[in-house]
């Protein structure tokens, strides 16, 4: 399997750990990684709303460099910018004045894009839909069975709807993590949004967003929130202190990538793993993994004054 | 041949943009033409008298009328033709008004698009050929599909006229939807109480044959003479001897849950009625939860039942029976409220779906009327009630539920008054109550101190914050009316779910011939001016299953299929349509490639002569098989090749004197 790669932005700073660790679990799942050469940033979420013609010509541009013939996909591991590639090779594709208008653009440079030869994918995805929970499980080394993981994919994933998972109750992660013997609880706020690049706008409004997604994952007991998304991670781990001092909250779960988990699974020496760049220490959950204590299961109790409670629909196998 | 052409004004609909005198004039030159006429409204009286005179007077043999589709009004200027003495079918109309004169912004456009029309109907006409329909007898004798309250309505309106009922419902007792529920709007009155009398009426009428859980499997014939193939599945339970004691059902080990009648929220025995006052009152073994069946152990039923009533051995049984008409009236399924996983129902417990909270509300469901959270024992101080659950939603349903808005505010009312003090809170889009009395009953709501938040309901979490908040869940949505983000903890959600066509209705429609909208609702046969037929002659549909209703127009309509009916056994005889397909015996090479091609199940193969045979009495016109005739044996009466092609040479020889087309448009 061999796919172009896009490491974004964040790749070089906040999220150099997702970026080692994404190279380094590709590697290990046969996934073969074709950087793009001399790639650029995104735009991220700003550039679109402030100069439209711009900020498409920005992310076509490394669409451009894209080898399509070779690597007709390109993996991008940043939430951000694989929802940012794929919006603008669809709307080149819909739109012929923009598709015109940004080819224009790119001749300046001596590029040119013709949408619909690159797909982006998101590196979720590609692990989940290309390799396959099963195959991931079938290479993992160490049992999560003694953590209790809450699965966060942030507001891009499944968004906008039609996307490689469902909108509002995404399972890709949920099942890949279970996969991996970790107890995975329904966060009810797995799709809900971190707050992006709010901290810089509204200091306000970013910690109440954040202190209600650390409250929910603390109330499940979480050992850690994963994420496949490095703003998403940035955004909780680094505000966790100032949610604390905000709302007089005492939270301390680490926020690691789903790739650093895979690396702990199929065995890698997490010392490699980067785990040292967190703010919040990741240090209790990998004492709790090296304990090795399962996590047990709450017994159902047979209630029987309780009435009956329809079963969710992923388990009704008439539905099915 | 004396051809009258009557070109109609339709008042200014076809004058204002096509020249109607004018081109009268115009086709007065036109081969076979003996008078050419224009009248503000030929459908008219007066109109129809000019037709009628003109035919008697100059002795015209055809008749082209030049107005509004055939659809309107075929039937009106085929009858003026009749009373004048000519064959109907030797009256043409062509259709100036919405295929010229409504569609075309042109005024000259407009005048040679009717003319090359009018002068395609003169070509045509002359190739008209008398045809006569035939009369076919009626089976006084009716199916009635589905035993809710459509089905008893229809039934009953029937069997007391002094008819036969076949009366067929899947579920083991009639009563659908109706007898799950508890208050009916906006009356407040009992439903099981109004309800009850009807069914038990329908399981004790002399004209009715009730069989409950059946189903039809097949159906052939045509109006008058239709057969229905009804597999009724064995009860294992033998009807001449059970009494109803209800002793088998009491004492059976299997408790199971009740996804039916209990909607999920209650549990039922593997020998059960689904409700006390089932009709009838035999109850079922359901064998794909009874222990014997599964385990072949256990015949308690058998041991206790005092009149060895109790029968494994019993085989699921195959009627035929012989019917004139069919009434298809099977009801809806709820909207499945899971699809929709930010409401939480199925994730978090005291998450209710609609038809829930009516069995919890109901004194003879699982909580003999008490409202109670999922644990069965705490009370909620606060209720949410969600509107548009699946409905008005491009991604489910787009269709409005018509019924929602009136029930989420009796569950309203339902709350308040059995837990007086408890927040209630209903986010709605908009407030829907379009019937006798329904917006005076919101009204009521109003001022018993519902709070009503319009705007769609984003979520439903138990991401709560704080202690106050533990084990609630936080409703969150848009309030437009102050623009403002609202986040609402309360005890308890129901969710207002829609009303969504049966998920087997596709096939339902196959079984009888109907069609369906692309949703899954039984297609009238017109939406405004004919809502109880169906495109097939005899077949009528009723309630839910053409479309989201509430119980009084379900009851109308149920009552309205029935008149239909009736009026059709009153008559005796059916006419079957005269323009239809006829393979020419000998020609047919007996391919049987037009037996596949029928949509109609219209053409049988004669297995002594080797040739296919079209029923007369079966085939709609449609010519699909005169195209998949690969030895040109089928023609279609009244749209032969010859007719067909007069047709499409008189268009194209105006268009082309009036203006040459370019080549290259």
């Amino acid at each position: 399997m061999k796919y172009a790669y896009y490491p974004g932005c964040t790749a070089e700073a906040s999220g150099a750990a997702y970026d080692a660790t994404s190279r380094m679990v590709a590697k290990e799942l046969g996934i073969e990684l074709q950087e793009i050469p001399d790639w650029n940033c995104c735009g991220a979420t700003e550039y679109f709303s402030i100069d439209h013609l711009p900020a498409y010509a920005l992310v076509a541009r490394n669409l451009a460099l894209v080898d399509a013939d070779e690597t007709p996909q390109v993996i991008a591991p940043c939430s951000a910018c694989y929802i940012n590639l794929k919006k603008v090779d669809e709307n080149m594709l819909k739109h012929k004045d923009l598709r015109a208008d940004v080819n224009e653009a790119l001749a300046e440079g001596g590029l040119s894009y013709t949408p619909g030869t690159v797909r982006a994918r998101h590196f979720l995805d590609i692990v989940c839909n290309e390799v396959g929970c099963e195959a991931v499980r079938e290479k993992s080394v160490h049992s999560m069975d003694s953590l209790i993981l809450i699965p966060y994919y942030g507001c891009y994933i499944g968004r906008p709807e039609q996307n490689f998972d469902d909108t509002e109750n995404p399972q890709s992660l949920d099942r890949l993590l279970s996969g991996l013997g970790a107890h995975v609880p329904d966060y009810s706020l797995k799709s809900s949004c971190c707050g992006g690049h709010m901290p810089q706008i509204g200091m306000e409004i970013a910690l109440g967003i954040l202190r209600r997604l650390l409250d929910l994952a603390a109330k499940l007991n979480g050992d850690a929130i994963v994420v496949p998304c490095p703003m998403c991670q940035l955004n909780l781990d680094a505000y966790q202190s100032y949610v604390n001092s905000r709302f007089g909250t005492d939270f301390h779960i680490p926020i690691v990538y789903f790739t650093q988990i895979l690396g702990l699974a199929m065995g890698m020496d997490p010392s490699t793993l980067h785990f040292g760049e967190n703010v919040v220490s990741v240090e209790p959950m990998l004492e709790k993994l090296k304990a090795a204590q399962p996590i047990e299961k709450p017994k159902k109790k047979r209630d029987k004054k309780a009435l009956p409670m329809p079963l969710p629909l992923s388990q009704d196998k008439e539905q099915l | 041949m004396k051809i009258g052409v009557y070109t109609c004004h339709c008042g200014s609909n076809i004058a204002a943009k096509v020249d109607c005198e004018h081109v009268a004039e115009w086709a007065s030159d036109l081969e076979g033409v003996e008078i050419s006429r224009d009248y503000s409204f030929m459908c008219s009286s007066l109109g129809q008298e000019l037709i009628q005179e003109d035919i008697q007077k100059l002795g015209l043999d055809r008749v082209v009328v030049a107005s509004c589709s055939p659809h309107m009004h075929e039937p009106t200027f085929r009858g003026a033709c009749q009373r004048a003495g000519m064959n109907p079918y030797l009256c043409e109309m062509s259709n100036i008004r919405e295929h010229a004169s409504w569609v075309h912004e042109d005024r000259g456009e407009a005048t040679d698009k009717a003319k090359a029309l009018i002068a395609a109907s003169v070509s045509r006409v002359r190739y008209h050929e008398p045809l006569f329909p035939k009369q076919a007898p009626v089976n006084d004798a009716t199916l009635v599909v589905g035993g809710g309250v459509a089905g008893i309505q229809a039934a009953l309106e029937i069997a007391n006229a002094g008819y036969r009922v076949y009366l067929v419902e899947r579920e083991p007792s009639v009563g659908g939807h109706m007898a799950q529920l508890d208050k009916t709007f906006p009356t407040l009155d009992c439903s099981a109480c109004i309800l009850t009398p009807k069914m038990f009426e329908a399981g004790n009428h002399e004209n009715i044959t009730l069989l409950t859980y059946s189903e039809v499997e097949k159906v052939s014939g045509y109006i008058g003479n239709f057969t229905a193939k009804i597999r009724v599945r064995a009860r294992s339970i033998d009807e001449v001897l059970c009494t109803g004691c209800g002793l088998c059902e009491e004492k059976c080990p299997v408790r199971i849950v009740d996804d039916v009648f209990e909607a999920g929220l209650g549990r039922r025995k593997a020998v059960y009625r689904p409700f006390p006052q089932a009709v009838p009152k035999y109850p079922v073994i359901d064998r794909e939860h009874c222990t014997y069946f599964l385990k072949g152990k256990c015949r308690l039923c058998e041991k206790v039942c005092p009149t060895q009533a109790i029968d494994y051995e019993q085989q699921d049984r195959v009627l035929e029976v012989e019917v004139g008409n069919i009434i298809v009236a099977t009801g809806y399924d709820a909207f499945d409220a899971r699809r929709i996983p930010q409401y939480g129902y199925g994730r978090y417990p005291n998450v209710f779906s609609a038809l829930e909270f009516e069995r919890m509300t109901n004194a003879a469901g699982p909580t003999t009327g008490k409202v109670l959270l999922r644990d069965g024992v705490s009370v909620p101080k606060s209720v949410a009630i969600i509107h548009c659950v699946g409905s008005r939603d491009v991604r489910y349903r787009e269709h409005c539920s018509r019924v929602c808005c009136m029930y989420s505010l009796k569950f309203a009312h339902l709350v308040l008054e059995k837990l007086p003090g408890a927040d209630v809170y209903n986010f709605y889009i908009d407030i829907r109550t379009p019937g006798k009395d329904y917006e005076e009953f919101y009204h009521r709501l109003l001022e018993e101190g519902t709070k009503f938040i319009r705007g769609r309901a984003a979520s439903v979490s138990d991401a709560t914050l704080g202690e106050e908040e533990e084990g609630k869940l936080i409703v969150t949505g848009e309030d437009t009316l102050i623009g403002e983000q609202r986040r609402v903890p309360v005890d308890m959600v129901v969710l207002s779910t829609g009303l969504e066509p049966r998920h087997d209705s596709h096939n339902v429609a196959r079984t009888f011939s109907i069609s369906c909208s692309r949703e899954g609702f039984f297609k009238e046969k017109h939406p405004k001016l004919d809502p109880i037929a169906t495109m097939t002659d005899g077949v009528f549909i009723a309630g839910c299953a053409q479309g989201p209703r509430d119980i009084p127009d379900t009851v109308a309509q149920g009552s309205a299929a029935a008149a239909r009916v009736l009026s059709i056994i009153g008559k005796g005889q059916v006419e079957i349509e005269a323009a239809i397909a006829e393979v020419n015996a000998l020609t047919c090479v007996g391919c049987q490639m037009c037996i596949g091609s029928c949509p109609y199940n219209a053409i049988d193969f004669l297995e002594d002569r080797m040739v296919a045979e079209v029923n007369e009495a079966l085939c709609k016109g449609c010519g699909t098989c005169v195209a998949a005739c690969l030895s040109k044996s089928i023609t279609l009466h009244h749209f032969t090749d010859e007719q067909l092609v007069a047709q499409m040479m008189g268009a194209m020889d105006t268009l082309f004197a009036l203006e040459p087309v370019p080549m290259e448009a």
